[in-house]
């Protein structure tokens, strides 16, 4: 029961970090720029390393025998755990740029607490992580400051991916019973007093950006419970069609 | 945004603590964060140095090709320009 537990919050942070690099992913060879579709590539790729670490380990605590890309390719659409957050599509450079900002700040204070979790494999992954998204959060936020206090046009790109976007943004910070579980066994971070500190992020980008943060936007949740958006099922489609037409082909 | 509207940057890396900053190429760029950054993604990623410099293109002063004979054929015959032409005593260790 306790192991069950603390798969199911690895599996959550790794679905995080294999969705959002599927998302990225999308931007090879589409990038605005040469420089820009590699370093969009780039970070994909420490996303889906960071999936690795995290459904590898899943599998240890699961103990059947089922690979991580089991896990990756073979899960349906309500057993995918990941915050709604990261399957929204990439829409133009600006959406892209918002829903990175945000999952970058929050894992920023995430994997900071989670280097202190008293599960060693946990920690070792946050520390590894950490440098990563630390630098990822640099590339974003300046995007966010370039794209704000820019043109005109860029200015009128960025603040409706803010005003969309934020609905998903209170799911970050929400605790179910096995994050409250797992904070009781000093294994998992707890989320709720990170969200100050996201908000001055927000807020001291924001302002350097000339752009506003949005009130009163309902807020919207379920992804840790398998409820998504329409978005995540064609996402699978496209990620899981190889392993799904031919069961098992390796490479 | 256009790529027609970004200037090119030179990036320069030191390839170890206290060793010299090697040309490694270019790449484009709108301001300074966005050089450095573009020049981590294109050139470091694989744990090539310990420090990156970046400088717009148009900043960097460059002789003439047809300066070529005016600049550098003069040291022709001049051998002792070279450490070569000096003979090293064997007593002297670890030049």
């Amino acid at each position: 029961m306790a192991t069950d537990l603390l798969y199911k919050y690895v599996l959550g942070l790794g679905d995080d970090a294999l969705i959002l690099g599927q998302r990225l992913s999308q931007w090879a060879y589409k990038g605005p720029f040469l420089e820009e579709d590699i370093a969009l590539s780039n970070i994909s790729l420490d996303m889906f390393g960071r999936a690795n670490l995290f459904l590898e380990y899943a599998t240890i605590l699961k103990g059947n025998g089922t690979s991580a890309d089991e896990l990756a390719f073979k899960r349906n659409e309500r057993e995918f755990r990941n915050h709604i957050l990261c399957e929204q599509p990439n829409g133009n450079f600006a959406d892209t740029m918002v829903r990175q900002f945000f999952l970058d700040a929050f894992y920023k204070l995430f994997l900071q607490k989670l280097t202190e979790s008293k599960d060693e494999q946990l920690s070792a992954i946050a520390q590894k992580s950490i440098k990563e998204t630390t630098y990822h959060l640099r590339h974003s936020s300046k995007w966010i400051i370039r794209l704000g206090d820019g043109t005109p046009e860029s200015h009128a790109k960025v603040q409706p991916a803010i005003n969309n976007l934020w609905m998903f943004t209170n799911e970050l910070f929400e605790m179910n019973e096995i994050d409250h579980e797992m904070v009781k066994q000093k294994i998992g971070v707890d989320c709720q007093p990170l969200k100050m500190e996201w908000d001055k992020i927000m807020d001291e980008v924001f302002t350097e950006a000339t752009l506003k943060k949005p009130e009163n936007i309902h807020m919207t949740t379920g992804g840790r419970e398998g409820i998504h958006t329409e978005h995540l099922g064609h996402l699978l489609s496209d990620m899981q069609y190889l392993q799904r037409a031919y069961p098992d082909a390796q490479w | 945004m256009s790529d027609k509207n970004l200037p090119t940057w030179e990036v320069f890396i030191q390839p170890k603590t206290g060793a010299s900053f090697q040309h490694a190429g270019n790449l484009h760029a709108s301001d300074k964060e966005m050089a450095l950054q573009n020049a981590r993604e294109l050139y470091t990623r694989r744990k090539e140095g310990t420090c990156i410099w970046v400088v717009k293109t148009e900043d960097i002063v460059s002789s003439n090709p047809e300066d070529q004979a005016s600049f550098f054929d003069p040291a022709d015959d001049k051998v002792y320009r070279y450490p070569t032409f000096f003979k090293v005593s064997k007593k002297a260790k670890g030049l």
